[in-house]
């Protein structure tokens, strides 16, 4: 039993449940007592995250660490069973750091209802993090659907104009996403008769029939599928980040997005290995479709925050087809690609919340251009991005993407070789279109002649603005330098859930 | 130590890049004006390091003549993909050490033109920052170990080209020349990755050492389809036919970008890769007769095209375009030797003649030749040189080019011989490369007379536009303008002598008395109207060969309209199937009872979703068990 966790999870849910207690009256002194604590809270979680990475032993990153495994409800059959290996460790951190930032992003932000906000965002931290440390199929569906509570509030409460049909939605989508998934975690259970995920993947399928894991992987697939989102299960995700706030945008990218890719790599593909195997082509098959689907959508968007969730459908397309490839350097790709879509799509929805923030409109030909001028830093922020997001060698985003092609090139035993050089050589097109509607938007919005026409005179990049970005931006340049601090980790990992000696 | 040393020359540059875009601007200036000290610190950050480099590569390349040849290769990190490994390090061969003398020579000439030509622009820290980090991909290509760690300084090098062309952002013309380089040239790029991919994965290792030790025993298909594929990357970096559209776009970048990277450098990449690999590439027929072709019909198109240019820097372009279809002429010819020859004689005098273009233009004010003229009386310094610069493009003696050239012709017509060509490929390469000599010599005298004879047609600009940021000055350039000119023209002129011993002077005499006849043609029509363009000899051809022969247009009409068109067609898929669907099941609805509370709630969505999950369930389903 280990306690860190544990720690993870309670700190944040002690941190919300505190929030129920009244505060000080004063408005102004509640405003930055308010600040502070939730400064405190997540950075205290962020802590304890960093204090998982720096104790983890990196030796032997393939095996379940700090595991608690406590009896639940034993009529359910249910266990308390968290642990944490090289998958999920990357993630655990990932996710606490963007909660932090979101945080040190608030406190120069005006909201309504801070308190209610702050709390919402501390119980879907929990949610978040219980998700990637669950060890137990019905803990893990508990946390996956404790997440879509607090979002759905965040979307229908702070959004923007049409938020209430976005959020709702968000969350028909996804419930219904989650409902196909729920029987499909029963069907293992009653194959196996177990739902402990580490014994489930140890077996590699063994006590199911191959119709039965079949049948399995693409009901879990399907649910997480909606979240991930695949092509053609993505139209939630465009209105969802139109209309959410800049910090649920934010965490919706950054985090919820990778909840549905953990997934697969978490229960689909080691737990149902057979039904992984005859289910592969067609997930390829739906990642390029998405690929040059959402490429084509950015190309033709108007707004700003939409194009990037557009981006996002193509970025999570290279994701899914690393999986599809069923080979460690595949699933490799998935997981890098995974922290780094949610590091450098985190700093575009940063960007884009402040840009809609100064102009009141993210729509790009109300924008005009020009930003480089008149916010020569924003601007610089937002093409490093830019180029980071299209997959630049030496930024994070390449390599999870360039991995992902490689992958495809050598595909799986069992696996049709035509076929994903075919997906291969539509994914190598993708990068092409992906370049094109990133350059073709920075054209529109930071380069030409300043603007004269909207808004009066802004302010660049502010402190609070700054510190929550510089970080993602240190994290973008280590990983696409030094990519084997992350691949460290990974690869071991991936190696025992394949199987592979 | 050798392979320290080019680490070093590798990562000063890339420091410089760092320290600039962070540092130069601290501590800041007075809010609004251009910050000077702010310009000067930048000058001075990003043309020590150029310099110390320069040096540690002069160093380096003294050291591996003088026989000093020491762990040329070293390994920092191998990264574990799962599949195969990366190995992050360093190889320096002898091609490394040539070209990597050439790239920081002429980067350090740039930085130090640069000041005198941007010193006071306000973007000039950000913009002698990326000339920095450019240099450091384009050393990090040359002395790569590891295929993936070459692409990785390729990709790069295709940014900062990106970011330099589009620096007069103001103007959304350069924004759209700068997509158009980044796009065309990354297209070639993804082929160039899956090439990587199929030598790497046949070689089963990364490392370049290691590819071209087991190259042997890989299939020909295999090795025919992996040149083939990094081919692409090639043609679209080093500017060849069919990707080559990007790069007369790219003046739209300052001149001195224009020197540095479109013409000496960068460009010259593709050449260099092929080289590198270029054992592997002679096992692989097929595709030497693809380059072949291509370089023939590049060679040739973009001389005639230059022919017709009125924008001297688009005249460099397309000459450019053509001496680089001269090095891939020479590689297809099986002569590796000579295509290197001929890309560091041409990186010199490329590299002057377009910072003496700079020059011109700098003090003119205006890229059109037909706003020059007579220039040689006020500028003699940037005549004189440019004039050895014209020279050694034609290939006269003594200039460089001179002999350059004639190795190149050599090695083509050797292949006509005997070769691993087919008889037809190299033929047509022979013929073109001989009808370019000609059209060569009539474009640069064109080109030479146009600019410093005949009447000076000057007027000052009324209002500078952006990219130029000086009306007509009639003044010689400054200093640190004249100082490159003269550091390049001295290579420009006499490094050809290290071919000496190797000339072919029947040939020599050949291709000086083609390239005579065609600067001949161009005086007579130039002397009978000085006024008038001689580019009217193409008479009907005049048009074609101005407009490049329609390839923007075609490449336009049948790629960038239908894909734009497509992405406006999802668009509406995207809105259309959903709200189609939400407007179909409202009609639904009416029948079913059950649904019809989901309708009164507004919440038709759930219905769309599960219409959706279902069809998709039932699709797989049926695949899987039907």
């Amino acid at each position: 039993m280990s306690w860190i966790p544990i720690a993870l999870l309670t700190v944040p849910l002690a941190g919300a449940l505190l929030l129920l207690a009244p505060g000080p009256t004063r408005p102004e002194t509640r405003a930055r007592l308010l600040r502070a604590y939730g400064l405190g809270v997540s950075g205290i979680t962020f802590v304890l995250a960093l204090v998982l990475a720096l104790t983890f032993d990196y030796g032997d990153a393939g095996r379940m660490q700090f595991t608690t495994d406590q009896s639940w409800i034993p009529g359910l059959d249910l266990r308390f069973h968290l642990g944490v290996d090289g998958i999920s460790l990357p993630l655990i951190v990932l996710t606490t750091l963007l909660t932090l930032l979101c945080f040190v992003y608030l406190t120069g932000t005006r909201n309504e209802r801070p308190r209610a906000l702050s709390c919402t965002l501390l119980v879907l931290e929990v949610g978040m993090i219980g998700t990637f440390l669950a060890l137990d199929l019905l803990l893990f569906f508990v946390f996956f659907e404790v997440v879509l509570i607090p979002m759905y509030f965040v979307i229908a409460i702070w959004g923007g104009q049409g938020r209430r049909a976005a959020a709702i939605k968000f969350i028909l989508y996804t419930v219904l996403g989650s409902v196909v998934l729920l029987l499909g975690l029963l069907l293992i259970w009653a194959q196996t008769g177990t739902l402990d995920m580490v014994a489930l993947a140890q077996a590699h399928g063994s006590g199911m029939a191959r119709s039965v894991q079949i049948v399995a992987f693409v009901a879990i697939g399907i649910g997480l599928a909606v979240k991930t989102p695949m092509w053609p299960l993505h139209t939630w995700l465009p209105d969802a980040h139109t209309e959410a706030p800049t910090v649920g945008s934010v965490l919706l990218a950054g985090v919820l997005l990778k909840m549905g890719t953990y997934g697969f790599a978490r229960i689909a593909i080691p737990v149902l290995p057979e039904g992984a195997a005859a289910v592969a082509p067609w997930l390829g098959a739906f990642a390029v479709v998405g690929i040059i689907y959402g490429a084509l959508a950015c190309l033709a968007q108007r707004d700003l925050k939409r194009m990037i969730a557009y981006s996002s459908v193509g970025h999570m397309g290279f994701v899914l087809l690393g999986f599809a490839t069923l080979t460690p350097v595949g699933i490799n790709a998935a997981l890098f690609g995974n922290v780094a879509h949610g590091l450098i799509t985190g700093l575009l929805f940063f960007l884009a919340g402040a840009v809609k923030e100064r102009y009141g409109t993210a729509d790009m030909p109300t924008l005009g251009g020009g930003m480089l001028g008149r916010l020569p830093r924003m601007g610089s922020l937002l093409t490093f991005a830019c180029v980071a997001s299209l997959g630049l060698p030496g930024l994070a985003g390449f390599w999870g993407e360039m991995l992902a092609l490689l992958g495809a090139y050598e595909p799986g035993a069992g696996l049709s070789r035509p076929l994903y050089l075919t997906f291969m050589a539509i994914g190598g097109i993708g990068t092409v279109l992906t370049a094109a509607y990133f350059l073709v938007m920075l054209s529109k919005v930071t380069h030409g002649p300043p603007a004269k026409t909207s808004g009066g005179l802004m302010a660049d990049v502010r402190g609070y603005e700054l510190a929550a970005w510089v970080p993602l931006v240190a994290l973008i340049l280590l990983f696409g330098l030094w990519p084997k601090a992350l691949l460290l980790i990974t690869t071991p990992a991936v190696q025992t859930l394949l199987g592979a000696p | 130590m050798t392979v320290t040393l080019a680490a070093a020359i590798t990562l000063l540059p890339f420091l410089a890049s760092a320290a600039g875009l962070l540092g130069s601007r601290w501590p800041r200036g007075a809010p609004g004006t251009p910050d000077k000290a702010a310009a000067r610190r930048a000058a001075w950050i990003a043309i020590l390091p150029a310099a110390v480099s320069a040096v540690l590569a002069g160093w380096l390349a003294l050291r591996w003549w003088g026989g000093a040849r020491d762990t040329t290769a070293g390994t920092l990190t191998i990264i574990d993909t799962g599949g195969l490994p990366i190995s992050v390090g360093l190889e320096v061969t002898e091609l490394s050490v040539l070209v990597g003398l050439l790239v920081t020579v002429v980067a350090l000439a740039v930085q130090v033109y640069s000041v005198g030509y941007l010193g006071d622009d306000r973007r000039y820290p950000s913009y002698s920052a990326f000339i920095s980090l450019f240099t450091s991909a384009m050393l990090l290509v040359i002395y790569a170990g590891d295929l993936l760690v070459l692409y990785a300084g390729w990709e790069i090098m295709g940014l900062c080209s990106y970011l330099l062309i589009g620096h007069w952002w103001e103007d959304l013309g350069n924004s759209r020349a700068a997509i158009k380089a980044f796009l065309v040239t990354r297209l070639g790029d993804v082929g160039f990755l899956f090439g990587i991919f199929v030598l790497g994965v046949g070689a089963g290792s990364f490392r370049i050492a290691d590819v071209l030790a087991r190259f042997p025993q890989m299939s020909t298909a295999t090795l025919i389809v992996a040149t083939l594929l990094l081919l692409a990357g090639v043609a679209g970096k080093s500017a060849q036919v069919p990707l080559h559209t990007w790069l007369p776009d790219a003046m739209a970048g300052p001149t001195p970008i224009s020197a540095l990277i479109h013409a000496a450098t960068m460009v010259a990449a593709g050449i260099f890769m092929v080289a590198r690999l270029f054992p592997v590439f002679e096992a692989a027929g097929p595709t030497l007769d693809v380059l072949a072709v291509l370089a023939a019909l590049g060679m040739l198109g973009a001389a005639l095209a230059a022919l017709a240019q009125d924008d001297l820097k688009r005249v460099l372009a397309y000459s450019t375009i053509s001496q680089l279809a001269y090095m891939a002429a020479a590689l297809a010819a099986g002569d590796d030797e000579a295509a290197i020859f001929h890309l560091v004689s041409h990186g010199a005098f490329k590299a002057l003649l377009f910072l003496c273009a700079g020059a011109v233009i700098h003090a003119v004010g205006s890229n059109l030749m037909s706003d020059m003229g007579g220039l040689r009386r006020i500028m003699p310094i940037t005549f004189v040189t440019m004039t050895i610069g014209f020279a050694a493009l034609v290939g006269l003696p003594p200039a460089s080019g001179f002999f350059s050239k004639d190795a190149v012709l050599v090695a083509v017509e050797q292949a006509s011989a005997e070769g691993p060509l087919t008889d037809a490929a190299a033929w047509l390469l022979y013929a073109c490369a001989l009808a370019t000599v000609a059209v060569t010599g009539a474009y640069a005298t064109r080109a030479w007379l146009r600019t410093f004879f005949g009447e000076r047609r000057v007027v000052a600009l009324p209002e500078p536009e952006p990219g130029t940021a000086h009306v007509f000055t009639a003044h010689e350039a400054p200093l640190s303008m004249r100082v490159p000119l003269v550091v390049l023209a001295v290579p420009a002129l006499l490094f050809g002598f290290v071919g000496l011993g190797d000339m072919h002077w029947g040939t020599a005499a050949v291709s000086v008395a083609l390239a005579l006849l065609g600067a001949g043609i161009t005086y007579s029509a130039w002397r009978s109207d000085p006024l008038a363009d001689p580019a009217r000899l193409l008479g009907p051809f005049r048009v074609p060969c101005e407009q490049a022969f329609y390839v923007d247009t075609a490449y336009h009409a049948i790629f960038v309209r239908p894909v734009l068109r497509l992405a406006r067609v999802v668009v509406g898929t995207d809105d259309g199937v959903v709200d189609g669907a939400v407007r179909g099941s409202g009609r639904l609805t009416l029948g079913a009872a059950g649904l019809l509370r989901f309708a009164q709630n507004g919440n038709v969505q759930l219905y769309v979703s599960g219409l959706l999950a279902g069809v998709l369930l039932i699709a797989v389903g049926a695949v899987m068990f039907g």
